[in-house]
């Protein structure tokens, strides 16, 4: 429910145009909600930046969520991919 | 990875008989973005259910699920903060290890700090995901708060479930 929760909330902001970015843990979720602009992270469900005191992972996650701002062809869904 | 097969029997039935489309988005809002990374300010919002020593908990027992959010000062020490979010769907000991696993701030701190970004919003704001009536988020709740990061001058908004 959480998925959804995020995107319901992001929804209301965009509306108050100021872009956000939702990470997402539940494709199907995202995919029906339609929040404007998600990161689907291959991560199980309570571990949505990774891992617990990765940082680096963690930055990784949040870099690329953030460069996808500037996407406009809402509802914007891309996968993060980690690459070492 | 998450999918529903990834979750216990109980959470997988809920999920899969829940009427998400009810809630779909339609029309996708669009913000655009009118300054690079390095200049924007930022606030974080995310639906685990965290909140200070100092705030009262979310309610676990409210019907629907407790739509209100907590403000989060920027300046708080992310270790002390306290996660009021009991859902069995998914594993708590991480966050109850780093609590940067479902809100990032030291990370974004450490971001600022680089100028990947240009500054953290004076506030963030924390929600718990377990609504399965969101009606009084989507009318209420959700307006509030976008309406305050609206009169922030924030920029741009991360956004985590947990």
């Amino acid at each position: 429910m959480c998925v959804q929760t995020v995107s319901l909330i992001a929804a209301a902001i965009e509306r108050e145009n100021i872009p956000t970015i939702c990470l997402s843990l539940l494709r199907e979720v995202t995919t029906v909600i339609r929040p404007p602009r998600s990161l689907f992270v291959p991560y199980p469900m309570g571990y949505p930046l990774g891992e617990p005191n990765n940082s680096t992972l963690q930055t990784e996650i949040i870099k690329a969520g953030l460069n996808l701002l500037t996407r406009t062809d809402v509802p914007v869904l891309e996968s993060f991919e980690y690459r070492l | 990875m998450a999918t529903y097969q990834d979750l216990s029997l109980t959470h997988r039935l809920f999920m899969k008989a829940y009427p998400f489309s009810r809630y779909a988005v339609n029309p996708v809002p669009c913000a655009t973005m009118s300054k690079p990374l390095p200049e924007i300010r930022v606030a974080l919002v995310t639906s685990a259910g965290l909140h200070t020593p100092a705030q009262n908990g979310f309610d676990q027992d409210f019907k629907g699920g407790d739509f209100s959010f907590r403000e989060i000062p920027n300046f708080v020490e992310t270790n002390i903060l306290i996660e009021s979010h009991k859902s069995s769907a998914f594993d708590h000991t991480g966050i109850e290890a780093d609590r940067n696993l479902v809100f990032p701030l030291d990370r974004f701190r450490e971001l600022e700090a680089h100028n990947f970004i240009g500054a953290l919003n004076h506030r963030h704001f924390s929600f718990m995901g377990s609504i399965t009536k969101p009606q009084k988020l989507i009318a209420e709740t959700s307006v509030e708060v976008a309406k305050l990061l609206r009169k922030d001058q924030v920029d741009a908004v991360f956004m985590t479930p947990v």
